[in-house]
């Protein structure tokens, strides 16, 4: 990581850190024993899925492994772990299966 | 409670996978302990997104700890801050879900009773999270890049969003935060995912609602 210097690094580890100490933190210790409105809870309820798919969306469609080109035995294997994940709601048959699909993929198609 | 071994393997495979040090993979599993927002974090870094960037986007992946701790406030809001820094400190999703189960079970029991669980809880999840992650950053370093392991955080991403595909808002909110984030994929890294999951907030937001109105 020569992107970053050592003190940029150890910052966002630091402040992020603190950060979600401070979130768990919040209501249990700061804010007291008074329920967070219903409007508040409906976009908290949302943040996960409002994150994940659009952060992995590009890294599917253009990895950076092949420098950005578009590759199908990764796009295999990030709809395989979809698949996997919703019919058997388990996160670890998910990883199993996408990781599966991707090496054989990348042998029969690589 | 499985589930923490092979989060922490990969995130430790991933983090030196993006160039971190094992100081600096271990300082995100000890000070943070939080995968998916650690998962972001490294993400974004190795796209070279702005400090910023990175802070914002992972710290947002963690507001659903805002709820959680809402939602432990009447149970253990009482305790003593010590007590309630260190429930803060080990807040992660398998101890929540855990402990909030059994509260609403069995309400009457006595803080100490609900802090002795919690306890019993986080005492075998969270040292796995640190021994998973050293191992990983350990042999991460050893495995050739034929097994494409660039791949296994978004593997991992989506393994973990299937299962949160509960309701139409979800997805509708998933779906949303996808085409957004492609869209605006030209921005600096990190800008676009962060406007795209803003809309997908509202989005999950405003189709619970409609939800509810079509239902009542």
């Amino acid at each position: 990581m020569d992107y970053y210097s050592k003190p940029e690094i150890w910052l966002i580890i630091i402040v992020m850190g603190i950060g979600t100490f401070i979130l768990r933190y919040s209501f249990l210790g700061l804010i007291g024993n008074r329920p967070l409105p219903e409007w508040a809870l409906r976009y908290l309820r949302y943040t996960p899925v409002a994150v994940l798919p659009g952060l992995v969306a590009p890294l599917v469609i253009w990895p950076s492994a092949t420098g950005g080109a578009f590759d199908p035995p990764r796009l295999i294997a990030a709809c395989t772990t979809v698949l996997v994940g919703i019919v058997t709601r388990n996160v670890l048959a998910a990883i199993g299966g996408g990781l599966g699909a991707l090496y054989l993929a990348l042998y029969l198609l690589g | 409670m499985l589930v923490i071994v092979p989060f922490g393997l990969l995130f430790g495979v991933a983090g030196t996978e993006a160039g971190l040090n094992l100081s600096e993979v271990m300082g995100f599993s000890i000070l943070v302990i939080a995968g998916a927002s650690q998962f972001t974090a490294v993400q974004l870094m190795s796209d070279h997104a702005p400090v910023i960037l990175v802070l914002l986007t992972s710290l947002a992946v963690n507001l659903r700890m805002a709820m959680y701790s809402a939602s432990l406030a009447p149970h253990l809001g009482t305790a003593s801050s010590w007590h309630k820094s260190l429930i803060a400190y080990f807040m992660v999703d398998q101890a929540y879900v855990l402990s909030i189960q059994d509260y609403e079970a069995r309400p009457k029991q006595s803080l100490q009773q609900k802090l002795a669980y919690y306890a019993g809880v986080c005492t075998p999840l969270c040292p796995q999270w640190y021994v998973s992650t050293w191992v990983g950053a350990v042999i991460g370093q050893a495995i050739p890049p034929e097994f494409a392991l660039d791949f296994a955080a978004p593997i991992t991403f989506l393994a973990m969003l299937a299962p949160a595909m509960r309701t139409l808002a979800h997805v509708a909110a998933a779906a949303v935060s996808v085409i957004v984030a492609l869209v605006l994929a030209f921005l600096p890294s990190g800008l676009g995912l962060l406007i795209a999951a803003g809309a997908a907030m509202v989005t999950g937001a405003k189709v619970e609602v409609w939800m509810q109105r079509r239902r009542a």
